[in-house]
């Protein structure tokens, strides 16, 4: 990891290009993080794997319900050379979950991208194939999402018998 | 081996002929001498009964297991083949590889709305006749797993045998089996409960049989009371 110090130069290199690529940064436990603007992912990626990131270890979407902007797509970038960890993080809102895909760029990212769209409902523009990976592909809505209903099915036992099987509210 | 072949006396041929005779009868009729006593004798050692019922004892000793496992209790079923539970003891060891000959597909495992489908295709390609044992809570009851990517198995397919458990030892999944073989049997439930007193005990919350049940204690049915250590007829 780079420590406190080295991120804030790492976040001051990203910067030099575009000012308003990097929002902020983020040093707690240990761990370093660079939070994006959505817009730059490509290209800040492309500069952290110069600076010796090589390697894209996991992609995924998280939902800060009831934050805004809710959905968050975080990279973990690896330097296998120096054991070196950051974690790229960026914000999108639901209304207009669209954002560039780095499949392209890193083919790591091909069906961890679509997991992320099938569970969270992130577009990947650019993406040769973006389509559900563990859903049904006629399956509606984005589960993992804070607003998705649990669902499954209410079951028949002797105690709601006379009850029926509506699930409980 | 040499064997030395020797010509008999005269005579002694034909009675040991006539002891041999007597000896095949004796086997075939037990010593019967007249008509009336042999169909007695028949009527006693010969049993007759329906092709069903026949078919139906042949099936129920020998189900055909498909090779099947969808989760963690895929890892029970295991057991149940294996040395300590040994089910082909009852004679159901032959786990099939193909649905086309097997005749008992064992659920073990939750089930996901992308799975079913596939399932209910693997059912439907088994040949009659054939059955169907729910193993575990998720494919039963939905347990654990009960949310938007699991569906029941009752949903998309007939289950003969319900085995509860998360997961069900392997003891419970071959007292299930052999329920099933009960019911291919067309036997009668073994009334256990009337056996062991347990009227009463049913999973039943009070209000929804409208007045809440008396439960029987351990004195009532007859169970030994005794304290720890008391260990008199163990």
């Amino acid at each position: 990891m780079p420590d406190a110090t080295g991120l804030e130069l790492i976040a001051r290199e990203l910067r030099e290009t575009d000012p308003d690529s990097v929002l902020d940064t983020i040093f707690f436990r240990g761990r370093a993080t660079v939070l994006i603007n959505p817009s730059a992912v490509r290209s800040i990626l492309a500069r952290l794997r110069a600076r010796g990131y090589g390697f894209l270890t996991s992609v995924h979407g998280v939902d800060y319900y009831p934050e805004e902007p809710r959905l968050g797509v975080h990279y973990e970038l690896l330097d296998m050379d120096r054991a070196d960890r950051i974690t790229v993080k960026l914000r999108v809102h639901t209304e207009d979950a669209r954002l560039e895909s780095v499949t392209p760029d890193w083919p790591s990212a091909d069906f961890q991208e679509r997991e992320v769209y099938d569970m969270f409902g992130v577009e990947f523009s650019g993406h040769p194939d973006l389509r559900r990976i563990l859903m049904p592909e006629d399956y509606e809505g984005f589960p993992q999402r804070r607003d998705f209903p649990v669902g499954g099915e209410p079951v028949l036992f002797t105690y709601n018998e006379a009850l029926g099987t509506a699930y409980p509210e | 081996m040499e064997i030395d072949r020797q010509p008999l006396p005269a005579g002694e041929g034909d009675r040991r002929l006539l002891i041999e005779r007597a000896r095949a009868r004796d086997l075939l009729r037990g010593g019967v001498e007249d008509e009336a006593a042999f169909e007695r004798y028949v009527e006693e050692r010969v049993m007759t009964t329906t092709m069903e019922r026949a078919f139906a004892w042949s099936r129920s000793n020998s189900f055909f297991p498909l090779t099947f496992g969808l989760a963690c209790c895929g890892i029970e079923q295991m057991h149940v083949v294996a040395s300590r539970m040994d089910i082909a003891r009852f004679g159901f060891e032959a786990f099939r590889a193909s649905p086309r000959q097997a005749d008992l597909i064992i659920l073990s495992g939750r089930v996901s709305i992308k799975m079913a489908p596939i399932i209910r295709r693997l059912y439907d390609q088994m040949l009659e006749p054939k059955w169907a044992i729910s193993m575990g809570a998720c494919c039963s009851s939905m347990g654990v797993f009960n949310n938007y990517a699991i569906v029941p198995a009752d949903k998309f397919m007939p289950i003969d045998v319900h085995v509860p458990g998360c997961p069900p030892r392997p003891e419970a999944l071959m007292h299930g089996i052999l329920r099933l073989r009960s019911m291919v049997q067309g036997d009668p439930p073994p009334g256990w409960r009337e056996r062991y007193g347990a009227r009463g005990t049913e999973e039943l919350l009070g209000d929804a049989q409208g007045e809440a049940q008396d439960h029987p204690s351990a004195a009532d049915i007859g169970l030994p009371t005794g304290g720890p250590g008391d260990t008199a007829g163990a």
